[in-house]
């Protein structure tokens, strides 16, 4: 079971009762090297609620692994604010950290957090059993399946004990079955230990099985083009015609819609 | 090992055929007879030497390093320290080298300094690029966990940097053996602090070529030993690193 993993106590209630991620109006922009400003995002207000899931779709460069950095508190935006409870990130390269063990990676917020190591092992390792990720324990990043590297990575960021956790694309690199089955376990691991989470994907379909909310992303610079609320009970199935229809209306925001089926 | 044997047959064939005297050039039975009459005063000498390097080696790699951290985590630092260090690579230290037994006498500790000061180098470099190297989003990572300076250190930093590290102080031991070569013959000893440097250059000026060489061989042994030690180091040490 998912248990003992309290919110840390320095954290700060997120501002807005009710609400854990508010980001209003928010503008950010890179310089590129010859010095001229890039804008990644323009004009972005999303919102996340205690214990929802916000999916964050858009074409790839439109700015929504920035956005997570936004949240996550890694850059500061030139316009706009962001309110935001203490955030985890999940990044989209796992980077798990090829020295330590899959079980000394997942329970590395606990070292940070000066946990004896004894006492990070032992909570990681409950949890271990949970992803199926038994008996890898010992073994390093490169030991690991590509699936398998990506539910450390959720562990470490699970494990942080922090109310928001930020996903980049976290299954973005795995082939079709083993992203189906992920899915699978992200939701029955959010219902157990249930977090706020801003899921940046370039899925669709992941995006509208998966979420409460789905925000729309324009390609660059990213402002967001629709805001769709999935209201579907859960398990819910992918051939779910209230789903599907979901799912068109996120294409058609994407520009991608097909006109003949609609 | 086919190589080693090859030339060492063809060696044997041009000394025994040609007409070199062997206190110019010995042939390597010559050598190896030497080797097994002197093994004793052979085995001294490298027992000096290895101590030598040894020390010397252990201070390059802790002096090394610190500079290394020191110049990573303060820009201040690395403008005060990297141009003395790399200033120190152009002493000549065959000058510096008998002005040392003056101020330090003919003890142990003036070859040190002459060891130290050529193997901390090649440990500073590597260690300065591999620390630097990190994969910063490691670092990025590690800042969204609440990670302080010293942890980013210990959990990324130090750990990226370790098979630099140790690639450096490989590179250390082989111009370790050089430097331990140039101070034991560049430092005039009396008796106890003879070394195999000291041996290699005595027999050469008394016309004993083969014990020369066969101290030579000694060394050139030495040094692949340490080598290769290290490279099992590393693997113990880092075994993440050098995969395919
Ligand atoms: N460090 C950076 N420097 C300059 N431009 C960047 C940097 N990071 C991202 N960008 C640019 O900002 C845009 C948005 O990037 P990103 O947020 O990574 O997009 P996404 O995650 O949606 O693919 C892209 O066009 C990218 O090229
Ligand atoms: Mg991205």
């Amino acid at each position: 079971m998912f248990t003992g993993l309290e919110l840390s106590p320095r954290s700060p209630e997120a501002n807005r009762p009710g609400r854990s991620v508010s980001v209003i109006g928010v503008r950010s922009s890179y310089r590129d090297r010859s010095g001229a400003s890039l804008q990644a995002l323009t004009g972005v207000s999303l919102h996340a609620n205690h214990g929802e899931l916000l999916a964050v779709v858009g074409p790839s460069g439109c700015g929504k692994t920035t956005l997570l950095e936004l949240i996550c508190g890694l850059q500061s935006p030139d316009a706009g604010t962001i309110e935001c409870a203490p955030a985890a990130l999940m990044p989209q390269r796992d980077l798990l950290l090829p020295w330590l063990s899959a079980l000394d990676n997942a329970a590395l917020a606990l070292r940070i957090a000066h946990r004896p190591r004894a006492e990070a092992r032992a909570r990681a390792a409950g949890l271990f059993a949970e992803l199926g990720l038994e008996g890898f324990e010992q073994a390093h990043p490169h030991e690991l399946s590509g699936g398998m590297r990506q539910r450390v990575a959720f562990l470490r960021t699970l494990l942080s004990g922090k109310p928001v956790l930020c996903l980049d694309e976290p299954f973005g690199a795995l082939d079709a079955i083993t992203r189906t089955e992920m899915q699978g376990w992200l939701g029955r691991a959010l219902e157990r230990e249930p977090r706020t989470v801003v899921l940046v994907t370039h899925d669709v379909e992941e995006a509208v099985v998966l979420a409460d909310r789905v925000a729309v992303l324009s390609a660059r610079p990213g402002r967001v083009r629709a805001d769709l609320e999935v209201d579907l009970p859960r398990p819910r199935s992918r051939t779910d015609p209230e789903l599907i229809a979901l799912r068109e209306q996120a294409l058609i925001a994407l520009g991608l819609g097909a006109p003949c089926s609609a | 090992m086919l190589l080693v044997i090859g030339l060492l047959g063809a060696w044997e064939v041009y000394v025994d055929s040609s007409s070199t005297s062997s206190s110019i050039l010995p042939a390597p039975h010559s050598i190896a007879e030497a080797l097994w009459g002197n093994a004793g005063l052979l085995g001294h000498n490298l027992a000096i030497t290895a101590e030598e390097v040894g020390l010397g080696i252990l201070l390059a790699l802790a002096l090394g390093f610190v500079l290394a951290v020191l110049i990573h985590v303060s820009p201040l630092l690395r403008r005060a320290f990297y141009p003395l260090a790399v200033g120190s690579q152009a002493v000549p230290i065959a000058v510096i080298a008998p002005l040392l037994v003056l101020s330090w006498g003919f003890g142990l500790l003036p070859k040190l300094v002459v060891i130290v000061l050529i193997c901390f180098f090649p440990v500073l470099v590597t260690t300065v690029d591999g620390l630097a190297g990190v994969d910063a989003d490691q670092l990025k990572l590690l800042r969204t966990l609440d990670a302080s300076r010293w942890q980013s250190f210990r959990f990324a930093e130090l750990p990226a940097a370790l098979p630099a590290a140790i690639s450096g102080a490989r590179i250390a031991v082989t111009v370790g053996v050089i430097g331990a070569y140039i101070a034991e013959s560049q430092t005039a000893s009396i008796g106890a602090y003879a070394g195999l440097g000291r041996e290699i250059n005595s027999d050469i000026y008394a016309l004993q070529t083969p014990r020369a060489y066969a101290a030579a061989v000694v060394l050139f042994a030495f040094a692949i030993v340490c080598f290769y030690t290290l490279a099992l180091a590393e693997r113990r040490l880092a075994p993440w690193a050098n995969r395919p």
